[in-house]
């Protein structure tokens, strides 16, 4: 699991450095000469299609697919293309409120791969996209059953 | 051999599945080793930890359509292969590579060895439009195309010509949309990916310029995905031509279309009626309304004649292409057939559905003890996620079989050792997923000399001679 979770962070990180967010990658790399940055723990509950509820944690900074992979959730097919956009299996739904408080908008390229997800809604989301912020916590958001094995098995 | 069914999965199996009555080993084999026969056995070794799984591949080498079809710049794409190395690696599973279903074995031995047998060999066979002159030199079926350049073992000597200025693909889907911008990409983006080099070579010295995508019906109806088409529109020296005249009207019926096709049709009138085209030295062309039917040339094709087609039927997405009686002559070098695939039998014993070329199913039900998934099973259509959740579905069948008792698990199979002799008395060199890692770490070793992920190896002996110096398939 940590060396899935690590090759699922350097994926992101060569995702981000070829896209605008470059100050991202110092944020991560944890230099030992330097101080950690003090990141808050921020609630988060799934809440799977066989209504089983999971709450858990994660921080500042991490989006909702490294909060499924750094905890070990069992959502089987979560983050097949390990957050580089080019799947939609990470695929989560989103009250309305919280939908339109996310502080990023879906990109043209967010929204080419929802288009073909199951069970689209208004407030649909790729989980690889939203980044964890401290007003986010206790954020509650549904994963689709098509992800978490329809038979529930 | 190592025994898979230890005493400690089996406590965890009595309490993750309710299944009281697993005393025995259920033994279970996939036919494929691609995205539908991972995903199967995946689904089944979460619920089912008291298993044996053997996945049977015929080429030395896993992954399918992972690695053979997903086009060299969607690495990103790829990334699935980490969790199928997962799963490959987990002890109730097992791959068995360069095991031709149908010729080393059939259907019965694995009947005879296994509870359970998924098949999972997907689609091979193109489909042809059965018109004159199909047969020429440089008419290339587009799953060759891609075979090619992926460094499919049987497709490594296809010839392809490139010395033309002009390309027909015919057919409107993903696979068409692939090839057309392996033929437009510029060679600095594609010299950093996993193409093969022989491909790669030719392009060097490819003098396309112009690729016509035809489809027979309009713009409401192709079959490719918004993705595709904007990396074609964002593409770096080429520039996107559509036909105006066949977009009139259809900005009207975009409020009344729901997504996905809501958002392919803006994205398509966007570009066909907002945007001039940037001037560029590489075109691709759309074009629609148009069906093929013969493929001029001599012995090489010189072009294609079309029949012109209107549209009948309100329903967009089934409306349907009737002739005008009007004809028109593309010229081009070279044409690439597009039209989706099928998939072949390779034991007449398989409920066969001829004319679809699928396997005859319900939900991945084919008969008592056999089952199917992925694009044998559906058809070939969907990205990884239709896979994907297709083959769960059928791993849960197989576990609701095996829970109501429809699989007998007291019944002993044998697995594993009944075909490993069968396949060793014909001489068979199985290839376990060491035998590939130590395949995998070469074509890495390869492609960094090259300045690439990796230089796949397109001769099977020679994957197989790197492969014996891996650990056998059983000790």
């Amino acid at each position: 699991m940590a060396q899935y979770a690590l090759r699922s962070l350097c994926s992101r990180l060569v995702w981000h450095s070829q896209s605008i967010k470059l100050f991202v990658v110092p944020q991560r790399c944890h230099s030992l000469s330097r101080p950690l940055l003090k990141k808050e723990d921020v609630e988060v509950t799934f809440i799977k299609a066989s209504g089983e509820v999971i709450k858990t944690k994660g921080k500042e900074g991490d989006s909702l697919l490294d909060v499924v992979v750094n905890n070990n959730i069992d959502l089987d097919g979560f983050g097949a293309c390990e957050g580089t956009l080019t799947c939609s299996t990470c695929h989560l739904i989103f009250k309305q409120k919280d939908f339109d408080e996310l502080p990023e908008k879906p990109t043209d390229e967010e929204l080419d791969m929802l288009d073909l997800a199951y069970e689209l809604t208004e407030t649909s989301r790729l989980g690889c996209q939203i980044n964890l912020t401290k007003k986010l916590n206790g954020l509650e958001v549904r994963v689709p059953a098509t992800i978490n094995d329809a038979r529930s098995s | 051999m190592i025994r898979f069914c230890s005493q400690s999965l089996y406590k965890n199996a009595r309490f993750l599945t309710g299944l009281p009555n697993q005393t025995k080993c259920a033994k279970i084999c996939i036919v494929g080793g691609g995205p539908a026969g991972f995903y199967a056995a995946q689904h089944i070794i979460k619920t089912l930890p008291q298993c044996e799984i053997d996945i049977f591949e015929r080429l030395p080498v896993p992954f399918g359509l992972v690695r053979f079809g997903v086009a060299p710049d969607h690495p990103e794409v790829k990334n699935v292969i980490n969790t199928f190395t997962k799963t490959a690696k987990s002890p109730q599973v097992r791959f068995v590579g360069n095991v031709n279903f149908g010729i080393d074995i059939n259907l019965q031995d694995l009947k005879e060895s296994y509870h359970a047998v998924i098949l999972t060999y997907g689609a091979e066979q193109d489909k042809t439009f059965g018109i004159p002159g199909e047969n020429l030199q440089n008419v290339i079926s587009a799953r060759e195309f891609v075979g090619w350049y992926n460094g499919l073992p049987r497709d490594k000597d296809l010839n392809v010509d490139l010395s033309n200025e002009s390309v027909v693909i015919l057919g409107q889907g993903n696979v068409a949309v692939d090839a057309a911008r392996m033929l437009l990409s510029p060679l600095d983006e594609l010299k950093k990916t996993d193409i093969t080099e022989h491909a790669l070579a030719k392009l060097a010295d490819s003098k396309v310029k112009s690729v016509y995508l035809v489809g027979r019906r309009g713009p409401m109806q192709v079959a490719f995905t918004i993705k595709e088409l904007r990396e074609m529109i964002n593409l770096k020296g080429c520039s996107s031509i559509f036909e105006k005249e066949h977009f009139r009207g259809i900005p009207n019926l975009i409020p009344n279309l729901v997504r996905p096709r809501k958002r392919l049709t803006e994205l398509l009138v966007k570009s066909a009626l907002e945007t001039s085209p940037k001037p560029s030295s590489k075109e691709f062309r759309p074009l629609f309304l148009r069906s093929p039917l013969a493929i001029l040339g001599d012995s090489r094709v010189t072009g294609v004649e079309f029949g012109l087609n209107t549209l009948e039927g309100t329903e967009l997405e089934n409306q349907r292409a009737i002739p005008t009686g009007e004809r028109e002559v593309i010229t081009s070098g070279m044409v690439l057939r597009s039209i989706g695939y099928k998939s072949v039998c390779p034991d007449p014993s398989i409920p066969f559905d001829n004319k679809r070329g699928r396997v005859i199913n319900t939900k991945g039900r084919v008969e008592h003890g056999v089952y199917s998934a992925g694009w044998l099973s559906t058809g070939p259509v969907g990205v990884i996620l239709s896979t994907m959740s297709n083959a769960f579905e059928t791993g849960a069948n197989v576990l609701d079989d095996i829970r109501q008792e429809v699989i007998n698990l007291n019944e002993i199979r044998p697995g594993i050792n009944a075909i490993i002799s069968k396949l060793d008395a014909k001489g068979v060199q199985t290839v376990s997923f060491d035998g590939w890692e130590k395949i995998d770490k070469e074509e890495v070793t390869r492609g960094k000399a090259l300045g690439k992920p990796r230089e796949k190896i397109v001769d099977i002996k020679e994957m197989l001679q790197i492969a014996e110096t891996g650990k056998k398939v059983i000790d």
